[in-house]
């Protein structure tokens, strides 16, 4: 199981991004992790996978473990020899490469006998890649992309996948492709967290849900009890009422009401 | 005529070396930005270590080249772990001005290890030379062409079809996601300088014979390769290769023709020409011929 307690984390030495974040994933789970531009997703992530670094940003309090064992002081490829794969935010290919390249960067740490078949198994899970696996990455479509960046990660066969906003800008069409690919992923025995603005999507298959806003987490429940909420019907999947205040408005005062008392 | 084929081979060889010595500071800059400039007291102290293990300890002379490219691969990652590294995350300028400093304390290493005199590196061709039908070609020139060019493309070969090579390719692509797939990017950054240094050593050697000798000051030839690189575009291995070949041939022609066509441009000229050659083409093409335009400079 993948665990965090009680994460701080500033940037800058002043900026206090996140105050005080749990969540787990256990084995074999989808958990989703959601909420607002802003709200402090991408900074669990870095977190997790030792990336706070590069953006000047460190862990002042809690811990990272994985399976209990502390893994927050460990630099990035270590973190992911620990088998923390993750899909960045922005998908990140590397453009200039091919298709088979960027794959191959994803098995840098992979026994180099077992490189073949694992991009054979990627192949296989995304047959539109392998059509064009000596194409320029650059070339390819922001889904085709996405699902490169998911290849890549998998090439290094993660315990656990981190998944940065994979729908973004994505056509509804193309998100249904990704969230189906994700399940397969878990299915073969991938723990999943899945940082997600779209909700819908990601409640759709996650087991549990937590909700971050402002560097807290507001809430934290099974998906299926998200999915029946008001509060987040209404903020989070887009299906507020007609006549309402203001998107802002509603979400204080509810805030306050519900989640702050 | 009979003048125009033994400039472009003398030109030929020439590049080949500074075609070297560009890719070995096209290589750090494409792994770190930087730019860096202790390269001439890199080559110097190749040809140091050539003569130390060719000429003092009598090895046989292709060992003793190999030997002194380990030797600089050494003392390149070395340089970065401890001078280069801690840099990382700070401007790109700061780093290019630790090189500089770089460059003064190898520089004074080398003059300490030189002493007063002259290297002699242990002169395998010296002014030997082959003769083709009516043909003299020099043989340092063969051996600049061969072993230059060989060594470029070998550096090529490694970093288009191995491992390494891809992820450190990666790493100056986008460092933050090489290391999310766990390319160690600082030991990237400290095999590049080992490299570099590797092939300045090489051109060290390649510097030093076929002259009988060589001084310290014969660092200043490695500043040669700055209009190359600029002319070929900073981060372009082929870009190097190309520019350091034609800025090569043209100083060689221009050794041959200038004095006979144009005297009146005075002596030395060709020493301007790679100058010349440079500021035409930026006119032209800002990023030089192969460079990448958002590339910084410094
Ligand atoms: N490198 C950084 N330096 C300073 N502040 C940052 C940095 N990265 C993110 N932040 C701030 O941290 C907060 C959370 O950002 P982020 O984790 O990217 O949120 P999300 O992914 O939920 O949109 C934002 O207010 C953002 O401005
Ligand atoms: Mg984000």
């Amino acid at each position: 199981m993948l665990a965090v307690q009680n994460l701080e984390v500033v940037y800058e030495d002043v900026i206090l991004v996140l105050k005080g974040v749990s969540l787990a994933v256990p084995d074999g789970a989808v958990v989703a992790l959601l909420g607002g531009n802003g709200a402090g997703k991408t900074t669990v992530l870095r977190a997790i996978t030792g990336l706070l670094d590069v953006h000047r940003g460190s862990v002042t309090k809690g811990s990272v473990t994985l399976d209990g064992e502390p893994i927050h002081a460990l630099d990035a490829p270590a973190i992911v020899a620990a088998g923390i794969g993750q899909v960045m935010e922005g998908r990140r290919i590397f453009s200039e490469f091919t298709v088979d390249e960027n794959l191959r960067v994803g098995g840098h740490r992979a026994p180099r006998a077992e490189i073949p078949a694992r991009l054979d198994r990627i192949y296989d899970l995304f047959p539109v890649l392998a059509e064009r696996r000596r194409s320029v990455a650059g070339y390819l479509s922001g889904g085709e992309q996405q699902m490169l960046a998911i290849g890549r990660a998998m090439m290094a066969e993660p315990r656990v996948l981190l998944l940065d906003e994979p729908s973004l800008g994505l056509a509804p069409l193309v998100v249904q492709r990704i969230r189906d690919l994700i399940v397969d992923i878990n299915r073969a025995g991938t723990s999943v967290l899945l940082v997600e603005q779209n909700a819908n999507m990601a409640l759709s298959i996650a087991d549990h849900g937590y909700i971050l806003e402002t560097g807290k987490v507001v809430m934290d429940k099974p998906a299926a009890e998200l999915r029946e909420d008001e509060d987040v019907r209404e903020f989070y999947l887009g299906l507020r009422q007609e006549g309402a205040a203001s998107f802002r408005d509603v979400k204080h005062y509810k805030r306050r009401k519900r989640w702050l008392s | 005529m009979d003048l125009l084929l033994p400039g472009l081979l003398r030109g030929v060889g020439i590049g080949s070396l500074y075609a070297l010595l560009a890719v070995s500071f096209v290589i750090i800059y494409r792994a770190t930005t930087v730019v860096n400039f202790a390269q001439p007291a890199l080559m110097i102290l190749g040809s140091y270590f050539t003569a130390l293990f060719a000429v003092q300890l009598g090895l046989p002379f292709p060992l003793a080249v190999l030997l002194a490219m380990a030797a600089l691969a050494v003392v390149g990652a070395v340089t970065e772990r401890v001078a280069m590294r801690p840099l990382v995350g700070q401007p790109v300028f700061s780093a290019a001005m630790v090189t500089v400093g770089v460059f003064i304390v190898l520089t004074m290493v080398a003059n300490r290890l030189i002493g007063p005199g002259i290297i002699v590196v242990g002169d395998p061709w010296g002014i030997e030379f082959l003769r083709v039908g009516s043909l003299t070609v020099f043989q340092s020139d063969v051996a600049r062409t061969v072993l230059g060019l060989g060594a470029v493309g070998a550096v090529g070969l490694f970093l288009k079809r191995s491992r390494v090579g891809l992820a450190m390719r990666a790493t100056s692509l986008d460092q933050e996601t090489a290391l999310a797939q766990g390319v160690d990017v600082g030991r990237m950054f400290s095999l590049a300088w080992a490299i570099s240094a590797a092939l300045a050593g090489l051109a060290g050697m390649l510097v030093g014979t076929g002259s009988g000798g060589l001084e310290a000051t014969a660092a200043l030839i490695a500043l040669k390769a700055l209009p190359v690189i600029i002319l070929g575009g900073i981060d372009s291995i082929e870009g190097a290769v190309v520019a350091g070949l034609l800025v090569g041939v043209a100083e060689a022609l221009t050794r041959v023709y200038q004095p006979l066509y144009a005297p009146w441009l005075g002596a030395n000229f060709d020493v301007v020409v790679p100058y010349v050659i440079l500021m035409a083409t930026l006119m032209v093409r800002p990023y030089g011929l192969f460079g990448t335009p958002e590339v910084e400079r410094v």
